[in-house]
């Protein structure tokens, strides 16, 4: 067994080295941006706003709702890859996380009761609490143990929507009454681009404000002190409690985290879909999400949101492909599965640092993010493992 | 008391099945430190075949055949071509075997159709009578239970008396050291990975047996499989079959007394309570997890 070759702690002392010299072709870039860490996301997330009203609004509403759509493959990516890249920690239960959230909205958002962004804070905390049990059951595990027992939560799940079927609807799921837009949104959608406000729209807005949020915090997560903890635990447990950091808490504080922000993506599944119903929620859904990551590449939010983007249109064209070659709807509906599956199988072997490895490869200048760092020091576990 | 001693035929017999998949699941752990998470798909592809074999009107003898044979073939051909590629990675392992299941899933909808299918049973699935009362044993269970034994007794042989058996546990136990004494680790690796597929393929085809085939219906199989496997020791054959007849018999219980939606909720508990209590399982040998 080698030693690591690059503790947290050293790869963030280069990164700051780094940031002071400045040098490339983005040095003259980099003066104009904000000094602190959170002057930059927040820039990239205003930026990220603007992009979001001009998309929504130059869209037609079929692409609106496609939008939606990603909107909450987005969250659910960004947390889970933030848990299986940054801390270590699989999870093949993020699906039924989702369907708590999802749930939880179903029951609390009545026409005229609780606001929709209240019910999605409660739907957020719910699901975290959740979290919390699962979290602290799996933090003494690790690798397949870890993903037998999410696997096993994750068929559990929907089982209890079955049993409890006065109350959470059974198998024809619980119909979730989608919000309308206030009137003062509607007021300034028309202002900004003369565009009437339909509820797809509002949705996607919806989605997509609370998917730039969570980046936002996320990315601030796992630039702090925080991110730092959970790299170490990943990267040397046993470094990682020399140095003084208490696992199970650091694991079940990752996982906390990652189940809130799932209990929010179920949250704006739940009014996008309208409906919360057990086979909305089946470990296909669970395994979309890990293709999405890992595709991305595992621990990378902007790999995150590249991720739920191929999620969302990627099965329309392969279902398209499909049908042109002489398969029925059936059939060619089952390509985008066969299609997660192989690119799960090929991205591992191929390519394990995904889209956004391969981009850092290209572009060194490109690769100052810290998502993947330390990933080199794969093959010594491997050693020490077997 | 008549529901209890049939719950408990019923379980008897569905712990068997999960005995014989969760032995699968053992079988590759212990050479290459793999949960194979799509030993379910892989079963429920050959159990496929199977069926299209048994459609086009051959024997039902002959279809198992087909499936054992397939199962062998596909095992082998995941260990060469995808698991070789990933070992020792923990996290590319699962992830590897998660995508596989979905594809296989995926492929067998495609090729085979998603629709619910038929299965026939090579015996009769009338309950036996004794006295006046008909149990829950029929004959279809008694073919479970000689099927899944005949497979252990083989099992058991394979290890205990061939060379080839010895090299096989030898590479489990320790690949360099068997590689410097003239094993061929990675052909006794496939070879295991191939056998484990084959008991897999028959475990599937016992589940299908005389109920309802669908592209998924495997895929509560391969968490009570995986439960089953943990509650022995993932180590431990001996304690896979142990621990398949208990969560045969205890999922059976929760059947009959609870519901069937509950069955997944106890398997989960199941699960948590022994990884909480005791990690290492019932009957591998305790041993300090090297850092």
């Amino acid at each position: 067994m080698t030693a690591p070759a690059n503790s947290p702690a050293r790869s963030d002392a280069a990164g700051t080295v780094e940031d002071a010299a400045g040098p490339g072709r983005f040095g003259r870039l980099r003066r104009w941006l904000p000094k602190s860490v959170f002057g930059r996301h927040a820039l990239l997330a205003l930026v990220g706003l603007v992009v979001l009203v001009l998309v929504l609004e130059a869209t037609p509403p079929f692409a609106n709702s496609q939008f939606a759509t990603m909107s909450y493959y987005a969250i659910a990516a960004a947390g889970l890859t933030v848990l299986t890249g940054l801390n270590g920690q699989i999870s093949l239960g993020h699906g039924a996380l989702m369907a708590v959230g999802a749930y939880t909205t179903g029951l609390l958002l009545t026409p005229d009761g609780l606001p929709l962004v209240v019910v999605m804070v409660i739907a957020a905390v719910v699901t975290a609490l959740v979290g919390v049990v699962v979290g602290a059951a799996a933090s003494r595990l690790h690798g397949p143990y870890l993903a037998g027992a999410t696997l096993a939560f994750a068929i559990a799940v929907p089982g209890l929507a079955i049993y409890f079927h006065d109350f959470l609807g059974g198998e024809q799921g619980m119909q979730i009454t989608a919000p309308r837009p206030p009137a003062w949104f509607s007021d300034a959608v028309y202002f900004l681009s003369a565009n009437e406000t339909s509820g797809v729209k509002f949705l996607a807005y919806v989605g997509w404000v609370t998917a730039l949020l969570v980046l936002l915090l996320l990315a601030n997560l796992c630039s702090s002190r925080v991110g730092r903890v959970w790299r170490a635990v990943r990267d040397d447990e046993v470094a990682a409690e020399l140095a003084g950091i208490r696992l199970g808490r650091v694991r079940v504080l990752a996982f906390t985290v990652s189940a809130a922000c799932a209990g929010l993506a179920g949250a704006v599944l739940g009014v996008v879909v309208r409906l919360a119903a057990p086979s909305g929620f089946t470990i296909v859904l669970s395994i979309g999400l890990l293709t999405a990551v890992v595709v991305g590449g595992l621990g990378s939010l902007t790999g995150a949101l590249l991720g739920s983007a191929l999620l969302v249109f990627l099965p329309p064209a392969i279902t398209d492909v499909g049908t042109s070659i002489g398969l029925d709807d059936v059939q060619a509906a089952q390509l985008a599965p066969l299609v997660y599956g192989a690119v799960l199988v090929l991205v591992m072997l191929l390519a394990p640092s995904g889209a956004v490895g391969i981009a850092k490869r290209l572009v060194p200048a490109f690769g100052r993010g810290r998502g993947l760092r330390g990933r080199s020091s794969r093959d010594h576990h491997s050693t020490r493992r077997s | 008391m008549q529901q209890f001693v049939n719950t408990t035929l019923t379980g008897i017999g569905q712990g068997a099945i999960y005995a014989a998949f969760a032995l699968a699941l053992v079988l590759i752990w212990r050479s290459t430190r793999v949960v194979n998470f799509a030993q379910g798909a892989m079963a429920m592809f050959t159990t496929y075949l199977a069926l299209v074999v048994i459609e086009r009107g051959a024997p039902y003898w002959v279809a198992l055949l087909v499936a054992l044979a397939g199962g062998l073939v596909l095992g082998a051909g995941v260990e060469r071509l995808v698991v070789r590629r990933v070992a020792g990675n923990e996290m590319a392992a699962v992830i590897v075997t998660l995508g596989l299941f979905v594809a296989f899933q995926a492929v067998a909808s495609i090729l085979f159709g998603a629709t619910f299918k038929s299965f026939p049973a090579p015996v009769g699935l009338q309950g036996f009578t004794i006295g006046s009362a008909t149990v829950a044993f029929t004959p279809f269970t008694v073919f479970i239970l000689v099927s899944v034994g005949v497979v252990l007794a083989g099992l058991v042989a394979l290890f205990r008396f061939t060379d080839v058996g010895l090299r096989m546990r030898a590479t489990a136990f320790s690949p360099e050291v068997s590689r410097l004494l003239g094993v061929p680790v990675g052909r006794m690796l496939t070879l295991g990975w191939a056998l484990a597929a084959l008991v897999g393929s028959l475990a599937g085809l016992l589940i299908a047996g005389g109920s309802l085939v669908y592209p998924a219906y495997m895929d509560t199989v391969i968490v009570y499989g995986f439960v089953a496997a943990v509650l022995g020791g993932l180590d431990s054959p001996g304690g896979a079959v142990v621990g398949g007849l208990a969560i045969g018999l205890g999922l059976s219980y929760v059947t009959g007394y609870l519901g069937s939606e509950l069955v997944p909720l106890a398997a989960l508990a199941a699960l948590v309570a022994v990884l909480l209590v005791r990690p290492q399982g019932l009957f591998a040998r305790a041993a300090a997890r090297r850092v």
